[in-house]
């Protein structure tokens, strides 16, 4: 009965030990993490001191180099999340990882969809006059960003790791059929009802050289941030899932201990 | 397992959640009476006789998913009693079958609660229902109603047996069902004439409900399996 029951403290024992050394960093990291703060400090130079201002919306328009990555981000994130579930699903190993980078990834797309919706009511307060239009691309972007923070809700149910895999991967593909719904009815119903009271912002536009240049790196500072945070939140979790397996070890050894004193 | 097979048992299951309902009375006692004071309050809220006529068509339903909710908290209480949906999973009874029985209770009660809204809203609201309107308003109601009760369904059997299911549900269904709110309040608008809105314009919107209907009957019945075999 001693030899069973030390085998999961000194399992779980050599694992802290390993994970604190290791953290969630990693050489390929480190140079990631580098690469996104040089960019992102481009993006700074570029964004608020190199590119010039709009004819029309004038300083404002510097808000687009966020806006625009961010939003581009978000639905990375997502495509990220859906593709990672189907993959969980779908497999035969139903690896842990997927999920594990599918809630990474919605965490991260959550964050940058609320960035989005920041960034653009401010700009849109600017602009138009008003923080929020009933336009089809806003509404489809709200209704997105409440959708996946329900998912996120739907992955901190409980149960095992793998209950929580499933269920999240399914809703996770759920997702795949509720938002071109969506978005077609929301669609349909401001074409149908109302002239669309925004002006596309890309119609006739003439964007300036180094504008363009500031928009471009501004997404690519952006994705290097993405998926640095996914490898880095992706082991978090990767370690909470430990520290939870640890936990129910150790209840199990206390119970097993109970059981033969 | 052959498709009438699956009916016969479906039909079992809903006539199984029928009865409940008709020996319990909780759609009639407490469900019907909340849509109603919903109805009542939105008057108090937007004080003013046109304006409550004018959005009559949406309040009936939004009424409509606010007691969704409570019906499909409901339908799936009474499974959580006496681990009955659990009974049910051991005993080999298929998931698609109980999806489309739980469904059809669920589309069952609904319908009545929406025609009781209807009638409050041309009682209450002063809403007109011309008659060349009742088929397109009828086609409205029936895949609204579709619809939903697939959703509900759906959503009802992942939070099932979940401490914290309700509060996780309104926000799981509501954004979800938001084209069927859209959908169902424009084709409303147009059979009730609400605004000048004319008859032929509500017709695309079935198209939608259609569609969202089928989209989630077929996706409600293939994710329910796994879904329930998880839920404990």
């Amino acid at each position: 009965m001693t030899t069973t029951s030390s085998t999961p403290t000194d399992q779980t024992a050599v694992d802290t030990s390993s994970v604190r050394r290791r953290g969630t960093g990693t050489a390929a990291t480190r140079a990631l993490g580098i690469a996104t703060v040089v960019t992102m400090a481009w993006l700074i130079a570029f964004g608020l001191a190199f590119s010039p201002a709009d004819r029309d919306q004038e300083d404002a328009v510097r808000i687009l180099y966020v806006h625009v990555p961010t939003v581009w981000l978000a639905y990375l994130a997502f495509v990220v999340t859906a593709a990672c579930s189907a993959s969980y699903l779908f497999t035969k190993k139903h690896s842990l990882g997927f999920d594990r980078f599918a809630g990474a990834s919605a965490e991260i797309g959550v964050v940058f969809m609320a960035l989005t919706l920041a960034t653009g009511m401010l700009w849109g307060r600017i602009t138009w006059g008003h923080y929020w239009q009933w336009d089809a691309r806003l509404t489809t972007t709200a209704l997105l960003f409440v959708s996946y923070v329900g998912y996120l809700a739907v992955r901190g149910l409980g149960g095992s790791h793998h209950q929580r895999a499933k269920r999240s991967a399914i809703v996770g593909l759920l997702a795949v059929i509720e938002i071109p719904l969506v978005h077609f009815s929301v669609e349909m119903w401001r074409s149908l009802h109302q002239n669309a009271s925004v002006t596309d912002p890309t119609k006739d536009v003439k964007i300036d050289g180094l504008m363009l240049f500031s928009l471009f790196v501004g997404v690519v500072a952006f994705t290097l941030l993405y998926v640095w945070l996914l490898l880095h939140r992706s082991r978090a979790l990767a370690m909470q899932d430990q520290i939870d397996d640890r936990g129910l070890d150790l209840a199990l050894e206390a119970r097993r201990i109970e059981g033969t004193t | 397992m052959t498709t009438a097979r699956r009916w016969r048992i479906a039909r079992l299951m809903a006539a199984k959640d029928l009865r409940i309902e008709w020996h319990s009375k909780v759609l009639v006692n407490q469900v019907l009476p909340f849509a109603g004071v919903t109805m009542v309050m939105f008057a108090f809220a937007l004080d003013a006789t046109n304006v409550l006529e004018r959005v009559a068509p949406g309040l009936i339903w939004l009424a409509t998913l606010f007691s969704l909710l409570l019906l499909v908290q409901r339908s799936f209480a009474v499974e959580g009693d006496d681990g009955a949906l659990d009974a049910l999973r051991v005993a080999g009874v298929d998931p698609i079958a109980i999806f489309w029985g739980k469904s059809l209770a669920l589309a069952a009660q609904l319908a009545v609660l929406e025609i009781a809204l209807v009638i409050a809203a041309v009682l209450l609201y002063g809403a007109d229902l011309p008659l060349g309107g009742v088929v397109l308003l009828v086609t409205t109601l029936v895949a609204a109603t579709c619809g939903l009760a697939c959703v509900g369904t759906l959503y009802g059997g992942l939070t099932a047996g979940f401490s914290g299911r309700e509060t996780l549900l309104p926000l799981l269904v509501l954004p979800v069902v938001a084209p069927v709110l859209i959908g169902a309040t424009r084709a409303v608008e147009s059979a009730l004439g609400t605004g000048g809105v004319a008859l032929s314009e509500g017709w695309p919107w079935i198209g939608l409900l259609a569609v969202f209907a089928v989209a989630f009957a077929v996706g409600g019945a293939l994710a329910f399996g796994p879904l329930i075999e998880e839920s404990n």
